[in-house]
C-alpha cells in the first residue's frame, strides 16, 4: 500500500471524527435554540441582500442599516419609555407599548437609511458598491457619536421581548422536541423570520411580483420593455430590504440583549451577504447558510464551554478561546471562496438602469 | 488662468463636499445636544468647530500631532487607492494594519536589545510581510475562487481582532502583568524627529507617496494595473494577466497598509495589548476617495482628516462634543462626493471633474467574479 495512505491510517484522525459527530449529537438539542438564535439576524440581512439584488442592486450596507437600526430601537425605548409609563408586559413575548413603538420606529429608521441607499444607486447611479460603505461608514459615526452623547446619562431603554416558552408536553416528545424548542422557544422576531422565509419564497417564485422582481433583475431592458416600472420596482425591493435589515437590528438590541453597544452588529449585515450568495440568492437557501454560519458560532462556543470528553477534548482544549470567536468569520470565507464561483448572481445585479431616451 | 481653472476643476467637488458636510454637523451638533439637554444653542457648533481647528493646527504641538496623526493615514489611503486602480476594493486595511502591527511587535520585541539601526528596519520589514501577506489572502481567493474581496476582507478584519487578542494574551504576554500586553520595543521604536513625539514615521508616509506615483504612472506594472482596473477584459486582450496582476496588487495594498501599522505601534505605542484597535482603516477609505486615488490628493485628505482625528479630543473637552463627531463628517463628506452628479447640478458645475473615478469593476465583479475568472 502507498506509504503516504498508510501513514494518514496510521494517525487517529477517524477517531476523533467520531468523537466530533457523538459530541454534536449530544449537545445539538442543547444547542439548537442558541444556533436559530444567531441565525436570526444574519437571515434577516441574507433576506434583505435576496430582496435588494433579485431586482439588482446591491446592497453592501446592510450592515450599516442593521446598525442604525439596532441602536434606534434602543434609543426609542429610551425616550419612550417615561412617555408611555410602566404598563405590565403581556402575557406573550413580553410586550409593552413602548417596545412594539421601538420596534416600529427602528423600522421607520431602516426605511430611511435604505431610502438613502436607493436613491444613491438607483436615482443617481453611483457605485453601488461605494455607496453601501459608505452607509457603513456613516452608521458607525453617527450611532458612536449618538451613542456618546446619550449613553453619558446611563439610560435604560425599552428592555427586550421575552422568549416564548413552548408547553412542556411539546418538549417532551421523544425524536422531535428539541425542534419545538429550537422554533418555538424564541421571540416575535425570531419567530417571524419563519413565517418570512417561506412567505418570500412563495412569492419570489410563484406569484407576478416575484417573477416582475425577478425579470428586473435579470433583464431591465426587457422588463420595461413589457411595461413593468424598471426604477419602482428597484426602489420598493431595496426599501422592503431596508424593512428586513431593520428587523435583523432590531433583533439584536430588542431582543437578544435589551441594550446597545457600539458596533454591535459585529459584521453580521456581511455574514449575512455570503449566506445569501451561498443560498444562491434564494430565500429558503439564505436561511439554511445562515443556520450553517450560526452553527459555527453555537458549537464553538460550546466547546468553549463544556469541552468534549477523551482525545478530541484534549485536542482542542489547546485551542485558544480566540480561534473560536474567529471561528465564523473564518468558516464564512472558506465556504464562500468553495462556493462563489458557481452560484450565479442575477444577471443585471449592481448595474444601474438607465431609461432610454424617449425619442 | 486657465491653470487655476484647471485646479478648481480638480477640487471643487471635494471642497464643496467638505464645506457641506460642515453645514451637516453643525445641524447635527445643534439638534443632537437639544434632543439631550433640552438646550438649543447655535454657538455650540462654532466653539465645537473652534476648539476642532486649535486643536489640530492651533499650535506647534498641535500640529506635529496632526502629522503623527496622518502618517498611518496616508499609508493606509495609498493602500486602498492602490487597490482602487486596479479596480478592487481593499475594505481589509483594518485587518491589514493589525497584522502590521503585530508583525512590527513580534520582530520589534524580540530585537528589543539590538542596535536601532538593525532593529527599527527589522520591525517594519516584519510588519510589511504581514500585511503583505493578510493582503494576499483576499487577493488570491479572488483571483482563484472570485469570492468578492468586500466580503472577504471584511471577515479577515474580523479574524484580524481575534489573531491580535489570541497573540497578545496567548504567545505575547509579560509573564508578571496581570493585563495581557507586549514587552515594549524599546530600541525598535522609530526615532522623533519633531517636538515631543513627531516620530519619523511621516516621512516614510511621504517618500509611499511618491514610491506610489512613480509606481503607477512610470512603470509597466503600474500600466498594467490601471489597465487592469479600466477594463479587465481589455487588459487580457493586451496579454497582461489580469489574476496575477490581482494578487500581486493586494499583496502591495497590505504591504502598505502594513507599514501603516508598524509605524504606529513602533512610533506611538511601542507595545501591544489584547484590544489594540484603530479607526485607520475606515479612515483610510475616506482619504483614497477624498484624494480621489492620486498621490498628491492622499497627503492633502489623510492631512486633512488626521487633523480631524487630532483635533477631536480638543473639541471633546473644550465644547464637550462627542470625539466621535469625526465620523460623521467624515461619513457626510464621503456621501456628498458619491452623490457628486447631484451636488454638480446644483451648484450648476460645469467642466469640473467627477469626484469619485469611475470604477464600475467593483460592482461587475461581485458575486459571479465574471471579469476575472473567463
Amino acid at each position: 500500500m502507498d506509504p503516504i495512505i498508510q501513514a494518514v491510517y496510521g494517525l487517529p484522525i477517524i477517531g476523533l471524527v467520531f468523537q466530533l459527530v457523538g459530541y454534536l449529537i449530544t449537545v445539538l438539542p442543547d444547542i439548537a435554540p442558541i444556533i436559530l438564535r444567531g441565525a436570526v439576524p444574519i437571515a434577516l440581512a441574507a433576506l434583505c441582500g435576496v430582496m435588494c439584488e433579485r431586482s439588482g442592486v446591491v446592497n453592501i450596507g446592510i450592515e450599516g442599516t442593521m446598525l442604525v437600526a439596532a441602536f434606534v430601537a434602543w434609543a426609542a425605548g429610551v425616550y419612550l419609555v417615561p412617555l408611555l409609563g410602566d404598563s405590565v408586559p403581556l402575557a406573550i413575548f413580553g410586550i409593552t407599548p413602548a417596545l412594539v413603538g421601538a420596534l416600529l420606529i427602528a423600522v421607520l429608521a431602516g426605511l430611511i437609511v435604505a431610502l438613502l441607499h436607493a436613491w444613491l444607486s438607483i436615482s443617481v447611479r453611483a457605485d453601488q458598491i461605494i455607496a453601501g460603505t459608505i452607509i457603513n461608514i456613516a452608521a458607525f459615526g453617527i450611532t458612536g457619536y449618538l451613542y456618546s452623547l446619550i449613553s453619558s446619562s446611563s439610560p435604560e431603554g425599552a428592555g427586550a421581548f421575552v422568549t416564548f416558552r413552548p408547553p412542556e408536553f411539546l418538549l417532551a416528545l421523544p425524536f422531535v422536541g428539541w425542534l419545538f424548542d429550537m422554533f418555538l422557544a424564541q421571540g416575535p422576531i425570531g419567530m417571524g423570520v419563519i413565517v418570512i422565509v417561506v412567505v418570500f419564497q412563495v412569492f419570489l417564485f410563484r406569484s407576478r411580483w416575484g417573477l416582475r422582481m425577478r425579470s428586473v433583475g435579470e433583464h431591465p431592458r426587457a422588463a420595461e420593455t413589457v411595461g413593468i416600472d424598471v426604477i419602482r420596482v428597484r426602489y420598493r425591493n431595496v426599501l422592503l430590504g431596508g424593512v428586513l435589515a431593520a428587523l435583523g437590528g432590531a433583533y439584536l438590541s430588542l431582543e437578544i440583549t435589551g441594550s446597545f453597544t457600539q458596533g454591535m452588529t459585529a459584521g453580521r449585515g456581511f455574514i449575512g451577504l455570503a449566506a445569501m450568495i451561498i443560498g444562491r440568492w434564494t430565500p429558503l437557501g439564505a436561511f439554511g447558510a445562515a443556520l450553517m454560519f450560526s452553527s459555527f458560532g453555537a458549537i464553538g462556543q460550546s466547546i468553549n464551554i463544556a469541552p468534549p470528553p477523551g482525545d478530541l477534548g484534549v485536542l482542542l482544549d489547546q485551542l485558544p478561546g480566540q480561534f473560536f470567536d474567529a471561528l465564523p468569520y473564518l468558516a464564512t470565507i472558506v465556504v464562500l471562496a468553495g462556493v462563489v464561483g458557481r452560484s450565479v448572481p442575477p444577471a443585471a445585479d449592481g448595474l444601474p438602469y438607465e431609461r432610454e431616451a424617449a425619442s | 488662468m486657465t491653470g487655476v481653472r484647471r485646479a478648481w476643476a480638480i477640487v471643487a467637488l471635494p471642497v464643496i463636499s467638505i464645506v457641506l458636510s460642515v453645514l451637516v454637523g453643525s445641524v447635527v451638533i445643534i439638534l443632537s445636544q437639544w434632543l439631550v439637554s433640552g438646550t438649543f444653542e447655535l454657538g455650540l457648533a462654532v466653539d465645537a468647530y473652534a476648539s476642532l481647528i486649535s486643536g489640530s493646527i492651533g499650535s506647534f504641538n498641535a500640529i506635529v500631532n496632526t502629522l503623527t496623526v496622518a502618517a498611518p493615514l496616508i499609508l493606509g489611503g495609498l493602500s486602498v487607492g492602490l487597490a482602487f486602480k486596479a479596480g478592487l476594493f481593499n475594505i481589509g486595511a483594518q485587518g491589514q494594519f493589525l497584522m502590521g502591527a503585530l508583525g512590527a511587535v513580534i520582530v520589534g520585541v524580540t530585537l528589543r536589545e539590538a542596535a536601532p539601526p538593525l532593529a527599527i528596519p527589522a520591525a517594519l520589514v516584519g510588519g510589511m510581510l504581514f500585511g503583505a501577506f493578510y493582503g494576499f489572502i483576499p487577493g488570491v481567493l479572488k483571483a482563484v475562487s472570485g469570492a468578492h474581496e468586500v466580503v472577504t476582507t471584511i471577515m479577515l478584519n474580523f479574524i484580524a481582532v481575534a489573531i491580535v487578542a489570541g497573540m497578545v494574551s496567548e504567545v505575547l504576554k509579560v509573564p508578571a502583568s496581570p493585563q495581557p500586553i507586549t514587552l515594549d520595543v524599546v530600541n525598535a521604536s522609530l526615532p522623533v524627529i519633531l517636538g515631543r513625539n513627531g516620530h519619523i514615521g511621516i516621512i516614510y508616509a511621504l517618500l509611499a507617496a511618491v514610491g506610489y506615483h512613480w509606481l503607477l504612472f512610470r512603470t509597466t506594472r503600474g500600466f498594467e494595473i490601471r489597465t487592469t482596473g479600466a477594463n479587465p477584459d481589455a487588459a487580457r486582450y493586451a496579454g497582461m494577466k489580469p489574476r496575477r496582476i490581482i494578487v500581486w496588487t493586494m499583496s502591495v495594498a497590505g504591504l502598505l497598509a502594513g507599514l501603516a501599522g508598524a509605524t504606529e505601534l513602533l512610533g506611538v505605542s511601542h507595545l501591544m495589548t489584547a484590544s489594540y484597535g484603530t479607526t485607520v482603516g475606515f479612515d483610510s477609505i475616506a482619504v483614497a476617495l477624498l484624494g480621489r486615488t492620486s498621490a498628491v490628493g492622499i497627503v492633502i485628505s489623510a492631512l486633512f482628516f488626521g487633523g480631524m482625528r487630532a483635533g477631536a479630543p480638543a473639541m471633546q473637552v473644550e465644547a464637550g462634543v462627542p470625539a466621535d463627531l469625526v465620523g460623521v463628517l467624515q461619513a457626510t463628506i464621503l456621501f456628498f462626493l458619491v452623490a457628486g452628479p447631484v451636488v454638480q447640478r446644483v451648484f450648476r458645475l460645469r467642466g469640473v471633474k467627477a469626484a469619485i473615478e469611475d470604477t464600475g469593476t467593483f460592482t461587475r465583479t461581485y458575486g459571479g467574479g465574471e471579469s476575472v475568472s473567463r
